[in-house]
């Protein structure tokens, strides 16, 4: 603990590097004066219950008579399953239950329901070390352990397909028999007349970059109690949409929604990754009901990340021609991605990785070709940014190469080409607001781009990206008319306080706090008396949870719809009281007044509310939210269909050790266009989370495999999370912006900021150091690497370590 | 130590131990962790477990003041020592600077890691209550924290050691 040394054990601080003076981030921003509630940094709702341990997260609770349950997973990446022998297991003492794929439903599942791909248990063959074969319910952990060693299961080895390159090959072995080739998902998509615009281009370029392979690795693990009981289910989860859980769970049991409650608790962090069942919820359901007992599911840290549902690592080619002044005519991105054993999230991934690409800049031609392959590898699925965060590092490094090439400013290029506001991509997404040239010169003003692009000291650069996300997928995962979201507000008898009922799901991102300020706000109330019930599916009313950054805008309108409903019956009691018209009073912060006369009270929220209760019941108000019909008529035209999108610069500076290919992240510049803000500390809280993100999968973060497919780095500190050592200055910034489809003006910004951080690096080294980083991370090795390369080319004589002679014993 | 065996001669052990000033005597297995004995037998689930390997701090509780991850000790090596966890930061209900300053500062997301990081910037403002700014992220470097990129974390330990926060 507290050591001085990071995650990596690698020593705290490297001599070589500059002491840093880190500075306090996040501009002042204006406090919004118009507002009472929103527009201020109000502290968490829930930060007593966090700072004092009182938080309980899933596997914190204790129920009467609970078991532990654990599930046996493949050790091969490819095998048929040739028997399975539980006898032993179930002899030991302690043993409640072990169950295999005959004990549970066979329906196939999946969260995307174009392909429902996998089952509770394995019953031919395993896909990847980690696919699930077996479950035990035991009295304790101890005896889960046990169990599990004791069940005995012969496998016939199978090859296995590890390199998605080869997954489409015509002798490669095949996954799953239903999908020829591995061939999970193939996307042609063509905007306009690419071939016209290449022909019509001054200049024409092709690059290629490679992504990585990357974990959420949120820190609370995975965990799920599960209680069967009068043939009615109960799950306690850690989950972004407890919505998602009821409604796969009811169908793989074939239960109504009605009889399957999920619960969130206090979830650690999820980050997509706990936006699909885990499996552990299906588990523990079949040995609740088989136990009659609860049970309690969790993954240790090695089965998460063989769990999985990272980001896709892709293979990206992209091509782009220009005129002679650098203004984009036309595009061809051309990907492949490895999506492991299943199809987990992966088709919007597939779609959102080329689907996204039109946003930050305007050109009318646009070709997008995708293959998602099976291999024999952990699934992929939505992580932060979705499948955008990569062809946004390629594109954004591809952008700088023409620029460099045609010898104009990377900011000044992307300046020529940047989105305006009232426009539509070609592939007929609607933007409204849109600040990207304003974000552009404030991160150009704030980081001080003019002095220093091209005067830095050798071994420094400077380098820009943009980004941009939706603020809500258009359309749920599944097809349904159900509204977004919805919410309930019920104002207590005496009026001192006030609840929300709402099904938005707070991971840790702050969607209590800032729905409580909402609704504050609508109702002319105060945040401090508001109370949260949320993402319960029995207590509270309908909303599809977190993920595709939808709740600011989507759950906030839900929101504000009800708090109006509140304070139009309010006013009206009031004005009966007052004998007063009520269109002409106003209420602020409990206030009641004229709104003419604001400076003299006339009664108070909590007196009226009082009345209203004793002359009518309980006051309330109810609100819902669904999009308007957005997207073209082309396949796959809703993916990545929104109300809104966010827009982001950022720009960061780099010191390259050029002995070692080391990078040292000096400082960040993230300058947002995110709509209105309701709570600035916590928005700027974002984007650093965001950030730290994309600057770990940008430098250090890669889940590795063996040459058998098995993880080689399991661990947090292997696969290198970064540490509070490794963070640079972050510099965090808005732009003034308001957003006309979103309650008060709201934009989305959690998932905005991962996209623009690793492009905006590979350029700061590639302004450094003129050498091209094509594969992330951009490691001390790749980058020492380049430089090498760039020595030879350039006649320099270099050392070669492979054979040198100094090393060899005498 | 007082030590007895089960029926299938696994032995147990009873250990001392005081938690937030109270004491508890606790009958554990040898290889009885202390973040178990804690959350399992105590009750004390505010320690966090995010690997049980000591990598991520999400367990640091304070061992007779010094920091550490509660995964990677035994209970047995707990024995007549005196532990700190996240319950007995606040006084009688009254939050510690520290507290306050993580909430003040939004250095709270999912909360995961909290009270691994306040008992480790505890045990940092104990021996040195006026730490610079790299002093305060390595004192922290053992907790990781997925969410908040550490930025609000470091400037609320140095808002909560420069008296910016009063408890
Ligand atoms: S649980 Fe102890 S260090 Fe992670
Ligand atoms: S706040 Fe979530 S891990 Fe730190």
């Amino acid at each position: 603990m507290s050591q001085p040394t990071n995650a990596a054990g690698q020593p705290q601080n490297d001599p070589k590097l500059p002491p840093r003076e880190y500075t306090h981030p996040g501009l002042p921003e204006p406090e919004n004066k118009d507002y009472a509630v929103i527009g201020k940094s109000k502290p968490k709702i829930d930060a007593r219950e966090k700072v004092t341990g009182q938080a309980r997260y899933t596997a914190d609770l204790k129920f009467p008579n609970m078991l532990y349950g654990k599930i046996l997973t493949s050790p091969y990446a490819h095998a048929r399953i040739l028997s399975i022998d539980t006898s032993e297991a179930e002899k030991l003492p302690g043993v409640k239950a072990v169950i295999t794929h005959k004990d549970v439903p066979t329906l196939k599942y999946g969260i995307s329901p174009a392909r429902w791909d996998e089952n509770i248990f394995c019953s031919e063959t395993v896909k990847f070390v980690g696919d699930k074969v077996a479950a035990v319910a035991c009295i304790d952990e101890e005896t889960c352990y046990k169990a599990l060693k004791a069940i005995k299961v012969d496998y016939e080895v199978l090859p296995a397909v590890l390199d998605p390159l080869h997954a489409m090959d015509e002798d490669a072995p095949q996954i799953h028999p239903e999908y020829p080739r591995n061939n999970n998902t193939e996307i042609h998509q063509d905007f306009g007349d690419v071939d016209a615009a290449f022909k019509q281009a001054d200049y024409v370029r092709t690059d290629f970059f490679v992504g990585n392979r990357t974990y959420q690795a949120p820190l609370e693990p995975h965990t799920a109690t599960s209680i069967w009981q009068d043939g009615k289910l109960t799950v306690y989860s850690s989950t972004q949409s407890p919505h998602y859980f009821q409604y796969y769970i009811a169908r793989e049991f074939g239960l109504p929604m009605g009889d399957v409650r999920v619960i969130k608790t206090y979830v650690g962090g999820g980050f997509g990754g706990k936006l699909e069942p885990t499996g552990l919820e299906f588990a523990g359901a079949a040995l609740s009901k088989i136990t009659g007992r609860p049970v309690k599911m969790f993954y240790d840290r090695a089965e998460m990340f063989a769990h999985n549902r990272g980001r896709h690592r892709q293979y990206m080619k992209l091509t782009t021609g220009v005129d002679k002044e650098g203004m984009i005519l036309g595009v061809h991105a051309d990907f492949i991605m490895d999506g492991g054993a299943y199809t987990s999230l992966g088709i919007a991934s597939a779609y959102y990785a080329g689907a996204m690409l039109t946003l930050t800049y305007e050109f009318d031609n646009y070709r997008f070709d995708m293959h998602r392959v099976y291999t024999n590898l952990p699934a992929c699925g939505a992580q932060r940014g979705h499948g955008a965060p990569q062809p946004r590092y390629a594109f954004e490094a591809h952008l700088d190469n023409i620029a460099k090439d045609l010898g104009i400013d990377p900011i000044e290029i992307r300046l020529k080409n940047a989105r305006r506001p009232n426009t539509v991509t070609p592939n007929d997404y609607v933007v409204n607001s849109c600040e990207m040239v304003a974000c552009l010169e404030k991160a150009r003003d704030v980081s001080g781009w003019r002095d220093k692009k091209g005067h830095l000291p050798p071994g420094r650069g400077i380098g820009i990206a943009t980004g941009s996300f939706v603020s809500g997928a258009g359309y749920p995962i599944y097809r349904t008319d159900l509204p977004q979201a919805s919410a309930m507000i019920k104002v207590g008898e005496d009026g001192t306080a006030a609840t929300l009922y709402t099904g938005a799901t707070d991971i840790g991102q702050g969607s209590d706090t800032i729905l409580c300020q909402m609704a504050a706000e609508a109702m002319g109330y105060t945040y401090e008396q508001m109370k949260i019930v949320a993402a319960d599916t029995e207590t509270t009313p309908h909303d599809f949870g977190a993920y595709a950054s939808r709740q600011t805008l989507m759950s906030g309108a839900a929101v504000k719809q009800a708090g109006e409903e509140v304070k139009t019956q309010l006013l009206e009691t009031a004005g009966q009281m007052l004998d007063f018209p009520p269109e002409q009073l106003e209420v602020r912060l409990g206030k009641i007044f004229a709104k003419d006369n604001p400076d003299t009270i006339l009664t108070t929220f909590e007196d009226v509310a009082r009345t209203f209760f004793v002359r009518k019941g309980p006051l309330t108000g109810r609100g819902s939210y669904a999009p308007p019909k957005l997207g073209g008529k082309f396949k796959g035209a809703p993916v990545g269909t929104s109300p809104a999108y966010s827009f982001a610069a950022q720009v960061s500076e780099v010191e390259i050790d050029q002995e070692t290919g080391e990078v040292a992240v000096l400082d960040v510049w993230d300058v947002h266009d995110c709509g209105q803000v309701i709570n600035p500390a916590l928005l700027h809280a974002q984007v650093h989370g965001a950030l730290y993100m994309g600057m770990g999968e940008a430098i250090w973060e890669e889940v590795r495999f063996d040459k058998n497919g098995k993880i080689a780095n399991p661990t947090l500190g292997e696969y290198r999370l970064p540490t509070a050592l490794d963070m640079p200055r972050v510099h965090s910034s808005l732009v003034p912006s308001y957003e006309p489809a979103g309650p008060w003006g709201v934009k989305e910004v959690g998932e905005g900021a991962t996209l623009p951080t690793m492009g905006c690096f590979r350029n700061a080294i590639f302004d450094a150091m003129g050498v091209s980083v094509n594969s992330l991370p951009l490691t001390p090795e790749k980058v020492w690497s380049a430089l090498r390369e760039k020595r030879k080319a350039d006649g320099e004589e270099v050392w070669d370590p492979m054979t040198c002679e100094c090393y060899l014993e005498d | 130590m007082q030590a007895i065996a089960d029926k299938q001669g696994v032995k147990r052990y009873l250990v001392d131990v005081t938690v937030n000033g109270d004491d508890y005597s606790v009958v554990v297995k040898a290889n009885t962790l202390l973040v178990n004995l804690l959350r399992d037998e105590i009750d004390l689930t505010g320690t966090k477990k995010g690997c049980e390997l000591g990598d991520c701090g999400s367990c640091t509780v304070l061992l007779d003041g010094k920091p550490v991850d509660a995964c990677l000790v035994l209970a047995l090596e707990a024995d007549g020592c005196d532990v700190i966890t996240i319950e007995g930061v606040a006084q009688h209900g009254e939050l510690d600077k520290l507290q306050r300053s993580f909430a003040d500062n939004a250095a709270i997301q999912c909360g995961y890691c909290t009270p691994g990081m306040i008992l480790s910037a505890k045990a940092l403002l104990t021996r040195n209550p006026k730490p610079t700014e790299p002093e305060v992220r390595a004192a922290i470097s053992g907790n990781l924290c997925r969410c908040t990129g550490y930025v609000n974390i470091v400037k609320a330990v140095m808002a909560a050691a420069s008296g910016e926060v009063t408890a």
